[in-house]
């Protein structure tokens, strides 16, 4: 069925799996953690050879179009970059003995399978593929959250099993559905669940089948996106894992998760007749958006802080992609790049914060500019950048959703507004008492990495200031696709 | 279309759709298991008759799947589960059995409602197997929301999947359902054999989730 066997998009997939094969039976921690970046790094590299070199034509399986390859160069760069976090944060994990080697074996395996499923679901042309791929990788998340086997963790990995299953299977009766709207028109078998055959032949779809696979499909993906009401998993998911989980969960996951939807939605916007799918998505991201920022105040664990922020921007650009048009998308495609980058570097300084303190309570947490510097630094700089602050790059592509939403829909923007503001007082007031309180205890030098973190960091302050012409205008020509 | 063939099939699906309303009166844990094994039983049936149907081999490999590994030995696991942890008792229902079978009933109406109006002029068993199987996702996400127990959430949730394959099923020459009902037995598999309900027991002695629901991640 595939083409060229050897070509980068096969190697984007065939790598992590090839690792994930090792990693479970390699002994040694610095071994496997270096295996590891070195596979994830692999990855990238093949990621940059898909975006030079010409795209492949698409298969009834794999597909690289000018949209899926923005989703792919960003996860798999904070798949690498994740590794090297990893890679300290584990060493300490082990020292303190809350994972024991075989339990490091499982998580190196299941990190790269979780890469191997991320990537799948993003290349797939093939509806049905791109399911089995989402559904794996909640699968491997599910264990992960677990991994610490506390209470909390348990507790934590249930909920989101429990919830997670149900959302996939909500997203298969979606995904049934189209296969019955699509199957008068293309005919029985494969091509009723190729992407690229569904796209061309969508105008001519049962439109009321249709809108009601749609429904299904956004509230099955959506519950993995994190959207209220369908969001009750993820701040468990994030505080109870490995931090590692989190910055990945956050930066890639969820946008994984949302990249099916919008596939969805450009298939419901090539019929004519079928409902538009932007007012649902408004709705819902202008809900996680107001819910989220509220939720911000009143907030214990250090962790559960920031997961709320994820559903927060999630909101946001799920609402940014709900309104469509040029300006709108490109805003949506920068924020959410920009958030993958920050958010993660929030955590990677997270982890390193409560390994030092020995805490997640925000309230055990206090003064960390002085005692930790650099660390502490360094989270001030991420969550000024995530709550928006100029001059940031959060700052532009907020700026951008707003602008762009009081051209057309002023009361809209004044809710967005509002929610923005909401969520910028949340958590500066945490933030206070996190950075420049009186010192609490814990004053334990960090063993950190602090490549990673700042590489994220420089990233976002560069996109602040300044964007290259090449990146507006290929982020430009991508929003002009999705519709 | 055959009156018969038709007959059968549309009595293998309604089959499926009555076991999940009696599941959802069970207030015995391993009545609720015997049940759901007659569930995966006549899904497994509905799947082989479907496949003689559409002359598609590959739905038998669909159906053996439903046969040996929900019909056996997922409910044998979970029967040994539940003798080992002597949890043989009651199940609290968190709504009452009278109002649970009203909603059962409302949502199965609004199913089947909404899958006949929106497929008009396709084919009639197609149809009629999309509203069952819509349903009977419906009564397993019902059961699920009104049980407490960790065993039956599994249960309500192995049901909304059975719903899911019987609607793959349904769907005319659907590719890859071989495939998914793989990675649905995959997750289950991984579910059910121990990683949870083992440590759940070991944690809290119990697998009621009521327990589980104590430790908030927030307190203290």
């Amino acid at each position: 069925m595939i083409a060229v066997p050897w070509d980068a998009e096969t190697l984007v997939l065939l790598i992590p799996l090839t690792a994930a094969a090792f990693l479970a039976v390699l002994p040694g921690y610095r071994l496997t953690a270096w295996l590891n970046m070195l596979a994830s790094l692999l990855t990238l590299v093949c990621v940059l050879a898909l975006f030079i070199l010409p795209m492949p034509a698409p298969t009834q399986f794999l597909l690289i179009d000018d949209v899926n390859i923005v989703f792919i160069l960003l996860n798999s760069f904070v798949g690498f970059t994740t590794s090297v976090f990893s890679a300290s944060y584990i060493g300490h994990e082990l020292h303190t003995g809350r994972l024991t080697p075989v339990y490091l074996r499982f998580y190196h395996a299941m990190y790269q399978v979780l890469m191997f499923a991320m990537n799948l679901a993003l290349v797939s042309n093939n509806i049905g593929l791109m399911w089995v791929a989402i559904e794996l990788a909640t699968l491997t998340t599910v264990l992960m959250v677990g991994i610490y086997r506390t209470h909390q963790a348990i507790e934590a990995a249930w909920k989101y099993f429990i919830l997670g299953s149900v959302g996939i299977a909500l997203a298969l009766f979606g995904t049934i559905l189209v296969y019955k709207a699509a199957q008068p028109v293309v005919g029985e078998g494969m091509p009723g669940m190729v992407w690229t055959v569904l796209m061309a032949h969508a105008a001519k779809f049962d439109p009321a089948t249709l809108n009601v696979a749609f429904i299904f499909l956004l509230l099955g993906y959506g519950t993995k996106v994190g959207l209220v009401p369908l969001h009750a998993w993820l701040p468990d998911a994030h505080s109870e894992g490995p931090t590692p989980i989190s910055a990945v969960l956050s930066g890639l996951l969820l946008n994984v998760a949302l990249f099916a939807v919008l596939r969805f939605k450009l298939l419901l916007a090539a019929n004519p007749q079928a409902i538009m799918p932007g007012p649902l998505m408004v709705m819902l991201g202008l809900a996680s958006l107001l819910f989220a920022s509220l939720m911000l105040y009143r907030r214990r664990d250090i962790k559960r802080l920031f997961a709320y922020s994820s559903i927060e921007h999630m909101g946001i650009i799920t609402f940014a992609f709900g309104m469509g048009g040029a300006l709108a998308n490109f805003a949506a495609l920068l924020h959410m790049t920009m958030h993958s980058l920050t958010k993660s570097a929030i955590f990677f300084a997270v982890g390193h914060i409560s390994q030092v303190k020995g805490t997640q309570k925000i309230a055990d947490i206090r003064g960390l500019t002085e005692t930790h510097p650099v660390l502490g630094w360094g989270l001030v700089v991420g969550v000024f950048a995530i709550a928006g602050l100029p001059p940031l790059g959060i700052f532009t592509s907020e700026f951008l959703v707003v602008t762009s939403t009081f051209a057309r829909e002023p009361l809209l923007a004044v809710a967005l507004v509002a929610g923005l503001v909401i969520a910028l007082g949340g958590l500066l007031v945490h933030l206070n008492g996190i950075a420049f309180g009186s010192p609490s205890s814990g004053t334990a030098r960090s063993q950190a990495s602090y490549v990673p973190l700042f590489a994220h960091l420089a990233l976002v302050c560069a996109a602040g200031l300044y964007l290259p012409p090449a990146l507006v205008s290929w982020f430009r020509h991508v929003a002009g696709r999705l519709g | 279309m055959d009156k018969l063939v038709f007959d059968i099939a549309h009595l293998l699906a309604g089959s499926v759709l009555l076991v999940s309303f009696m599941m959802l009166y069970q207030n015995r844990l391993s009545a609720l298991l015997n049940l759901f094994a007659l569930h995966a039983v006549i899904l497994a049936f509905s799947v082989a008759w479907q496949a003689h149907l559409q002359d598609a081999p590959h739905l038998y490999v669909t159906a053996m799947i439903a046969l040996f590994f929900k019909a056996l030995f997922i409910p044998l696991a979970l029967h040994r589960i539940v003798v080992r942890l002597n949890i043989h008792r009651q199940i609290e229902n968190v709504v009452g059995v009278g109002p649970t079978m009203l909603l059962g009933m409302g949502l199965a109406a609004l199913g089947m409602l909404l899958m006949v109006r929106i497929t008009p002029d396709s084919d009639l068993l197609g149809r009629e197997d999309l509203g069952f199987a819509l349903s009977t996702v419906m009564l397993g996400l019902l059961l699920m929301v009104a049980r407490r127990n960790a065993v039956s959430q599994v249960i309500g949730f192995m049901s909304v999947e059975n719903g899911t394959i019987l609607a793959a099923t349904g769907a005319k020459g659907m590719p890859m359902v071989v495939e998914i009902s793989v990675a649905f037995s995959i997750l289950i598999a991984f579910i059910v054999i121990g990683v949870f309900l083992f440590r759940i027991r070991e944690r809290f002695d119990t697998v009621d989730l009521q327990a589980l629901d104590q430790f908030r991640g927030e307190q203290g």
